[in-house]
């Protein structure tokens, strides 16, 4: 994986075979004390507390197709690659949150990348769940939210090329109003 | 400096959009429209299936074919990521491997426009570890 966007999308999956119905996910930017947070967040199944310990295995998965589930291994070997870290923190039936953190500066941690495509893409490829976005920077904040964008294109489906095309500018416009890196 | 793009843009598009299809009959079931799957599990992100799932979102738009394209979990094809699976109403699923750029736009011109089989098909007779509803 090249981009921290592409980690994002492979999170999102797994909220999404979780039958999260709101996936929340959220960037934040901390010049500050240079740190860079991730946090995608679902109303999922969830994990019981004997998964939670062998998720981030990648000899351990839930899916029936393979043996092998790399996403939360290799998310956390991008984060403590920067000194950073990964947690998951879950509850049955209400849902997880993958928390990753690491330094902003650190010259192995890789770009955010298309992060407004990843969330155009997933909006437009899964019309029956809301996705909320947020990013912090410090020079603002942008919170999108697919909810509103569903109600205002009323009958219009949000499957729409023209509109999945539309939503991506639109994110990637307003993350450059608040010099988001990318 | 260009404006940024707000929700007021959006309702403007959508105001365009809901003209245009007026006339048109808006034939929202799966049964009528090309339905592709491209498969995004760790294997298919990393391998490059988001830059084919953006190629296809923009081609369908361009040559005015209409099709849905959503993603799926792994289709247990790691080997051939990033793989397509497409059906074109009437006919049965077939999945693709090893697409790239130049084989998606193939993909579309000879398999979905004219019902040609392109290279890399993977034959649809893999064994699950366990029976599983695929859905």
């Amino acid at each position: 994986m090249t981009e921290l966007s592409l980690h994002i999308l492979d999170i999102i999956q797994n909220s999404i075979v979780a039958k999260a119905d709101l996936i929340e996910i959220s960037v934040l930017e901390d010049g500050i004390s240079d740190l860079l947070l991730i946090e995608i967040s679902d109303n999922g199944i969830g994990i019981d507390g004997e998964t939670l310990k062998k998720v981030s295995d990648p000899f351990y998965t839930s899916r029936t197709t393979r043996k092998v589930g790399m996403g939360i291994s290799l998310f956390r070997q991008a984060a403590e690659q920067c000194n950073g870290s990964l947690t998951i923190e879950s509850q049955l039936h209400v849902g997880t949150t993958v928390k990753v953190v690491m330094k902003n500066s650190h010259l192995d941690k890789q770009p955010i990348g298309d992060i407004a495509g990843v969330i155009s893409l997933m909006v437009s490829s899964n019309p029956l769940i809301d996705f909320t976005y947020q990013h912090i920077t410090g020079k603002g904040k942008y919170l999108f939210n697919s909810k509103e964008i569903k109600k205002l294109l009323e009958d219009i489906p949000v499957t729409d090329p023209k509109v999945i095309k539309f939503i991506k500018e639109m994110i990637q416009d307003n993350l450059h109003e608040i010099n988001a890196s990318t | 400096m260009t404006t940024i793009k707000t929700l007021a843009d959006l309702k403007k598009l959508k105001d365009d959009l809901q003209e245009k299809l007026k006339p048109r009959e808006r034939g929202l079931s799966p049964e009528t429209q090309v339905q592709v799957k491209v498969a995004m599990a760790t294997c298919g992100i990393a391998s490059g299936a988001k830059g084919i799932m953006d190629f296809l979102v923009e081609e369908f738009d361009k040559r005015n074919i209409e099709a849905v394209v959503t993603q799926t979990g792994c289709m247990g094809y790691c080997y051939a990521e990033p793989t397509l699976e497409v059906t074109v109403p009437g006919k049965e699923p077939v999945v693709f491997g090893f697409v790239d750029i130049h084989r998606a736009d193939e993909i579309i011109e000879k398999y979905i426009k004219n019902g040609e089989l392109v290279e890399g098909i993977i034959p649809q007779n893999y064994e699950t570890i366990e029976k599983i509803d695929n859905k």
